[in-house]
C-alpha cells in the first residue's frame, strides 16, 4: 500500500509542475506540439528513474560533502544516453526538443527528487518516486501542450503510424486560430491562468475538507 | 553576424525568459524585490560569460580532438558546477563585500539553466571565442533585464488588490507573459532593418 503511495503522490497531490512548480523551462520550451511534450516526457521519466534507482543504490557509497556533484554527473550520464537514442532513432523529434533535451540535466524535478527522495530511501520506493513524479510530469505538459495546440493551431500532431500521417486537423479552430499561444508570451499566460486554476481548486478542497 | 548582432540577438530578439524560458526556475523565485533580482542578475551575467568561453575552450582544445562531441553536456555541467565554485571562492577572497552581495544566489546558479543552455548553444552555432563570450555576455545582461524589470512589477504588485486564486506566482506568470508580448516587438528582422546580419 505504502508503495503504491509512493507512485501515486507524483500525479495529483505533489504534481511537480502546478504544484511544486519545478522543471518550469522545458515545460513551457517544448509544449508547443503534443509529440514533442511526448518526447520530452518520456525522456524525462527514463532519466528520473534511471537516475533515481542508480543513486539509490549509491546511496552509502556517496560522501555526503560531493552529494550534489555525484547526483549530476550521475544525471548527465543518462541524458547523454537518452540524447543518442533519440539521435539515433527518431530524429524528428530530436531536432524538434533541441536545446532543451541537454537542459534536463539542470531539470530541478530530477536533481531534487534525487536529493529530496532517492538519496534517504531504498531503491523500489526510489523507482515508484522517479516513475509517478515523471508521469505526472508527461501528463500535466501533455495537458499544457494539448491547450497550446489545439487553440494555437487548430492541429494535434501525434506519431504517424501506418497510412496515419499523425497530425489530426480540428475543422473550425484551425481556420481561425488564437496564434498567440504558440508563442512565448501565450505559454506564460497559459501557464499563469493554468496554476490559478489549480490554486483555486486546492483551496476549495480545503473548504470542503474543513 | 556582426558582434553587435550577436548583442542585440541574445538582450532582445533570443530573450534568455522571455523567449527560451531558460532561467525560468529563479526569475519567479527571486523576483520578489529588485534588491536580490539585481544580485541575482548580475551573478549570472558573470557566470555565463565566464562559463561561455571555458566550455567554449574545453569543447574546442579538448573534445574535438579526442573525438569526444557526445560527452558535451557532463563535461559542461561538471565545468560549470566547478567554475561556480571557483568563482565563489575567489569572489570570497578579493572582494567579501561583493560576496556578500552575491554569495546566496551563486551556488543556485549552478541548476540554472540559462547556464548550460547558452554554453550548447554556442557549440550548436559553432561560434568562435569572443562571439562565444559575448552570447554569454548578452544572455546575461537580457536575464538581468528581465528579471529587474519584473522584481519592478512584483513590487507594484504587492500593493494591488489582487483575486486571492490569482496572487502570487499565478499572477507573476501572467505579467511575464505581458512582458513576453511587449517583447514580440524585436524581431530577426530588426537585425535585417540594422544591416547587421
Amino acid at each position: 500500500m505504502s508503495h503504491m503511495k509512493e507512485l501515486t503522490k507524483g500525479l495529483f497531490k505533489e504534481n511537480p509542475t502546478f504544484i511544486i512548480m519545478l522543471g518550469m523551462c522545458p515545460t513551457l520550451g517544448v509544449s508547443t506540439q503534443v509529440s514533442n511534450a511526448i518526447g520530452m516526457g518520456l525522456s524525462v521519466i527514463f532519466v528520473l528513474t534511471c537516475s533515481n534507482v542508480f543513486i539509490s543504490l549509491c546511496r552509502r557509497i556517496i560522501p555526503d560533502a560531493v552529494r550534489i556533484p555525484c547526483y549530476i554527473v550521475i544525471i548527465a550520464s543518462f541524458v547523454t544516453i537518452v540524447e543518442m537514442v533519440l539521435h539515433a532513432y527518431v530524429p524528428a523529434i530530436y531536432e524538434a526538443l533541441g536545446v532543451y533535451l541537454p537542459l534536463i540535466v539542470v531539470n530541478c524535478i530530477i536533481l531534487g527528487r534525487a536529493e529530496a527522495f532517492a538519496g534517504k530511501n531504498g531503491v523500489l520506493d526510489s523507482a515508484l518516486d522517479g516513475i509517478g513524479m515523471g508521469i505526472g510530469f508527461t501528463m500535466s505538459l501533455s495537458l499544457i501542450a494539448l491547450i497550446r495546440e489545439v487553440i494555437g493551431s487548430g492541429t494535434i500532431t501525434l506519431f504517424p503510424i501506418g497510412s496515419f500521417s499523425g497530425v489530426i486537423t480540428l475543422p473550425v479552430i484551425s481556420d481561425s486560430p488564437v496564434r498567440v499561444l504558440t508563442l512565448a508570451a501565450g505559454a506564460l499566460l497559459l501557464m499563469g491562468y493554468l496554476k490559478a486554476f489549480f490554486q483555486w481548486k486546492t483551496a476549495r478542497g480545503k473548504e470542503v475538507k474543513a | 553576424m556582426s558582434y553587435i548582432g550577436i548583442l542585440i540577438t541574445y538582450i532582445f530578439i533570443q530573450n534568455f525568459i522571455l523567449v527560451q524560458f531558460m532561467g525560468l526556475c529563479p526569475f519567479i523565485g527571486v523576483s520578489k524585490n529588485s534588491e536580490s533580482a539585481i544580485g541575482m542578475g548580475v551573478a549570472v551575467t558573470f557566470v555565463t560569460a565566464i562559463a561561455s568561453v571555458v566550455c567554449w575552450a574545453v569543447y574546442e582544445f579538448l573534445l574535438v580532438p579526442f573525438a569526444l562531441e557526445y560527452l558535451r553536456t557532463i563535461a559542461f555541467i561538471l565545468v560549470i558546477a566547478s567554475l561556480v565554485q571557483l568563482v565563489e571562492m575567489v569572489i570570497r577572497k578579493m572582494s567579501p563585500g561583493l560576496y556578500k552581495a552575491l554569495g546566496i544566489y551563486l551556488p543556485l546558479i549552478t541548476t540554472n539553466c540559462a547556464v548550460l543552455g547558452i554554453a550548447i548553444i554556442n557549440v550548436d552555432n559553432s561560434y568562435n571565442l569572443l562571439e562565444s563570450f559575448l552570447a554569454g555576455l548578452a544572455a546575461g545582461l537580457g536575464f538581468t533585464m528581465a528579471i529587474i524589470l519584473m522584481s519592478n512589477i512584483r513590487e507594484k504588485l504587492e500593493m494591488t488588490p489582487v483575486r486571492k486564486v490569482f496572487q502570487g506566482v499565478p499572477i507573476a506568470f501572467i505579467s511575464a507573459g505581458l512582458m513576453a508580448l511587449a517583447f514580440m516587438m524585436f524581431d530577426k528582422s530588426l537585425l535585417t532593418n540594422l544591416g547587421l546580419v
